[in-house]
């Protein structure tokens, strides 16, 4: 035993349940020392004032009332998907397929726009567009549901998959759909008639988006925490066995909750399509699907927390693009920037959970 | 022997969590040559206190000193240098891996990895103390008393020569825990110092020659078991004087409640668990079933809980008058809907019968949770039902709003019998009901299916204490290799013949 003997200095040690405001002022504390690096490198790296490019991150999203309407709107796509996933990773199935079951719900969206405008009135349109997204959103999800319940598939893998063929699907109506021809893309749907957009209310382009969002949010954090329902996918979650002890048919949960989900994906590809940027590509859902991942975990499945964390990945997302502008730098700065932010902040949580003490009983040496 | 230098000295030990003050100013004494016992109820900090010496834990305070020398332990390794090693309760093994290459887990010998040699020093250490370890074999195909001795001579392999084992027999039968007695003793004798953590008295009385208690944290006292008794031991670790008797009130009106005739369950890999079994359990009554572990207890239960597809044979539920319903084929939602009210304490308590993560509230609305055509849940009566069963079975808890993973394993068996029978069940099927619960813990358990009992509830009792089965059961049903071995009346019965049942079919007049 030549080694030599001493205490450890620190030690950690695992915390109970903090107080609300507790948790809350570590992650405050988190933001803070988040922005303070960012201020070091940005005038190591750059040379610039670490203020002024906080100016210009805040003002990406809230220099003019348009920006705000986008960031907005950005919010509201964002947590639509989010809020699509989070009853499957509350069941703990692990959908990262909300890219595509958004994917189909807008190609859904799309083939009405272009199929039926001169066969149903705009409304009918709409109707059809609603119905049909859902439907479509609803099929991606209810495949790789079908098949874990079944054969107990692997849910990640399968739902991985699923982005590819929508994706591949949308490549192939952008040919067949394409306009002007020879272009490869569709091009603004029906930009005379406006058949198949939905409407807007008074001046505001995004409002609707915003509202039918907003009225999602709220529904989902019922539905998670007061029905039946929700009850039952997170006894599935947690623990089959349990579920199939107390009689829930598991595979049932599961083919419902999945439905479920891609229902409000394939939401939010009709609202891509219908109510922002009436076209269709197949990068239209622009990665949210997996960002909605991000959101949910931040958010620890909560769907009104889920607001904050969208909220927090939009306006950081938005303040990189404007001082790539602003300054001009690489994109890539704002993004080292956001993920230092990031990086603190799911790194706080293991403050909140965690406890470092020091030791300071007298070491002694042999 | 008190004249000897102890082994370990541990000092002045305190170690809290969070709010929870796990051990507070503990003293302990560990000597060589010989067997202490570590006693005390869920949650007094024992395994605590034994993490801090085989280096899971750092204590916040006090000393601990190793053959008179001050000792830093701040990791496993740091305690393997100082000889002490620690058998869970949970094994750490790889299943992929066998039994050589497990125990060489983790070591770095100089030179090539040499499994041949390796296996030649196991084979040396099993022949010096009495282990059967076959070096070459998977982890995968290993009982779990071979998984525990795999994991003795993991510890011996690496020089210790302070053992402590944390409740080693809780997972073994009769037979096996002799045989890992009779290895304990060896060590002992051979100079080892060794602490078991047990709940069990009579382990307690045979095996060790010391006996160190603690209550809430403190440390009580030790003494010689020879100077001691049961009795004065579970006062000591309870704090108060109680009573260590079981009763067994007569049956009143015995009507038959559940007919099981030539059931046959085959698990899905084939194999053969239950094999033509018939029995009927009585109201008012309770039936023992004893076995060695995984005879066929869990598909038993589960078969009649609507758990377990069932190949061949029927179950019935009779009712007062004689009708008799059909079980088989049913699923648990299909049998409630009967009105058979079919009540079941499932051996694995947080995989199974609980939710970890839930609070007790949305536990006590597994069972119940669908009741009325609203779309949302009703969290009122199931907030009154915890808040009632807290009350009556004195779950020590914050609250009802607890993720019942927090609480020890006691009181999350209190929380889940409190919901079984809020339901005023007819059968009530319990599998190993006092699993890892304290003495206090487990007479209150006894208590609570005596009071079903009286209430004319047919029980049906899967233990593996043969002699609590003695003293609780009116009927044992001894269960071996998925066939009944026969059944025997409570009230008379004897251990041995029992035990002789449970490892060949009919006991002894079987033997050819």
């Amino acid at each position: 035993m030549n080694k030599k003997e001493r205490t450890p200095v620190v030690h950690i040690v695992k915390r109970g349940a903090l107080p609300w405001y507790g948790s809350w002022g570590i992650r405050g504390c988190a933001i803070l020392a988040a922005l303070i690096v960012c201020g070091i490198i940005t005038s190591v790296v750059t040379g610039e004032n670490p203020i002024q490019v906080y100016v210009a991150i805040f003002k990406g999203s809230f220099g003019t009332s348009r920006k705000f309407w986008v960031l907005l709107q950005n919010i509201a796509m964002l947590l639509c998907v989010s809020i699509a996933v989070t009853p499957a990773f509350k069941m703990r199935f692990w959908n990262i397929g909300g890219e595509g079951q958004a994917l189909a719900g807008a190609l859904a969206s799309a083939a009405c726009m272009i199929c039926l405008r001169n066969v149903l009135p705009n409304w009918a349109v709409i109707v059809c567009m609603v119905v049909s997204s859902i439907a479509a959103g609803a099929l991606w999800g209810f495949i790789p549901a079908f098949f874990k319940a079944r054969w107990n598939t692997n849910e990640t893998l399968f739902t991985l998959m699923m982005n590819y063929v929508a994706i591949q699907l949308v490549a192939y109506f952008s040919v067949v759909w394409e306009s002007p021809k020879g272009s490869g893309n569709i091009g603004i749907i029906n930009q005379n008639t406006m058949i198949g957009w939905l409407p807007q209310i008074g001046r505001y382009k995004y409002l609707l988006n915003v509202i039918i969002v907003a009225l999602l949010t709220v529904g989902m954090y019922i539905y998670l925490n007061y029905s039946k329902h929700g009850y039952e996918l997170s006894v599935v979650g947690e623990s089959e066995r349990t579920a199939r002890y107390v009689g829930i048919k598991v595979e049932k949960v599961i083919i419902r909750t999945m439905l479920l989900s891609g229902a409000i994906c394939g939401i939010a590809g009709m609202l891509l399509v219908g109510g922002t940027s009436h076209t269709l590509t197949s990068s239209i859902v622009d990665n949210r699907g997996f960002t909605a991942v991000m959101v949910a975990w931040l958010a620890k499945f909560n769907p009104i927390w889920m607001i904050f964390t969208s909220f927090l990945l939009v306006f950081l997302g938005r303040g990189a693009g404007e001082i790539a502008t602003n300054f001009s730098l690489n994109q890539s700065f704002g993004d080292i920037l956001t993920g230092i932010i990031l990086f603190f902040i799911i790194g706080s949580e293991f403050f909140i959970n965690y406890k470092i003490s020091f030791h300071h009983s007298g070491k002694k040496e042999d | 022997m008190d004249s000897k230098t102890p082994a370990v000295k541990m000092r002045d030990i305190t170690k809290t969590f969070g709010p929870v003050v796990a051990n507070d100013k503990v003293w302990l004494d560990i000597y060589r040559g010989e067997i202490l016992a570590l006693l005390g109820e869920n949650g007094s900090g024992k395994t605590t206190l034994m993490n801090m010496l085989s280096g899971i834990y750092f204590p916040d305070e006090g000393r601990i000193y190793v053959d008179g020398k001050e000792a830093v332990i701040r990791d496993p390794a740091d305690a393997y240098r100082y000889g002490i090693g620690m058998i869970h309760q949970h094994f750490k093994l790889v299943d992929v891996l066998t039994a050589v290459e497990n125990i060489v887990l983790g070591l770095h010998e100089p030179g090539r990895l040499n499994l041949a040699k390796a296996a030649e020093r196991i084979k040396a250490i099993c022949d010096a103390y009495g282990f059967e370890v076959d070096p070459y074999q998977k982890v995968y195909d290993m009982s779990v008393s071979q998984k525990q001795t795999v994991e003795i001579v993991k510890v011996l392999y690496r020089g210790a020569d302070i053992l402590i084992l944390d409740e080693p027999t809780a997972v073994l039968v009769p037979q096996e825990a002799d045989k890992l007695f009779a290895v304990l003793r060896n060590m002992r004798d051979d100079g080892k110092a060794i602490v078991i953590i047990t709940h069990k008295m009579h382990e307690v009385e045979s095996l060790s020659d010391r006996v160190a208690i603690l209550n809430r944290g403190r440390f009580v006292g030790d003494m010689l078991t020879k100077n001691t008794n049961a009795q004065e031991m579970t006062n000591m670790m309870v704090g108060r004087p109680v009573t260590l008797n079981i009763d067994r009130p007569v049956p009143v009106d015995p009507k038959p409640r559940v007919e099981v005739k030539g059931l046959t369950v085959r698990s899905d890999d084939g194999i053969v668990k239950l094999d033509n079994v018939s029995f009927t359990a009585r109201s008012g009554e309770i039936l023992g079933i004893a076995g060695i572990s995984g005879c066929g207890q869990k598909e038993l239960l589960e078969a009649i809980a609507g758990l377990q597809p069932t190949e061949k044979g029927s179950i019935c539920y009779v009712e007062d008058d004689g009708m008799k319903e059909e079980l088989v084929g049913k699923d648990p939602l299909a049998i409630a809907s009967m009105g058979v009210s079919l009540s079941f304490v499932p051996e694995d308590r947080l995989g199974m019968g609980l939710v970890g993560s839930m609070d007790l509230t949305d536990n006590m609305m597994l069972r119940s949770f669908r009741r009325g055509h609203s779309p949302f849940a009703n969290r009122k009566a199931p907030r009154l039902l915890a808040e009632q069963v807290v009350k009556e079975l004195e779950v020590n808890t914050p609250g009802v709003s607890t993720p019942v993973r927090r609480l020890s394993g006691g009181n999350v068996q209190k929380v889940l019998v409190g919901r079984e029978i809020s339901s005023a069940p007819t059968v009530l099927l319990t599998a190993y009901a006092v699993r890892g619960l304290d003495i206090n813990s487990s007479y209150i358990i006894y208590d609570l299916i005596n009071q079903q009992k009286k209430r004319g509830v047919a029980v049906i009792y899967v233990g593996e204490d043969l002699d609590v089965l003695l003293e609780l059961c009116d009927r044992i049903l001894v269960l071996c290799g998925g066939k009944v071995s026969g059944i025997v009346d409570g009230p008379g019965a004897d251990k041995h013949k029992i035990g002789m049942m449970m490892t060949q079919l009919g006991g002894e007049e079987a033997h050819e």
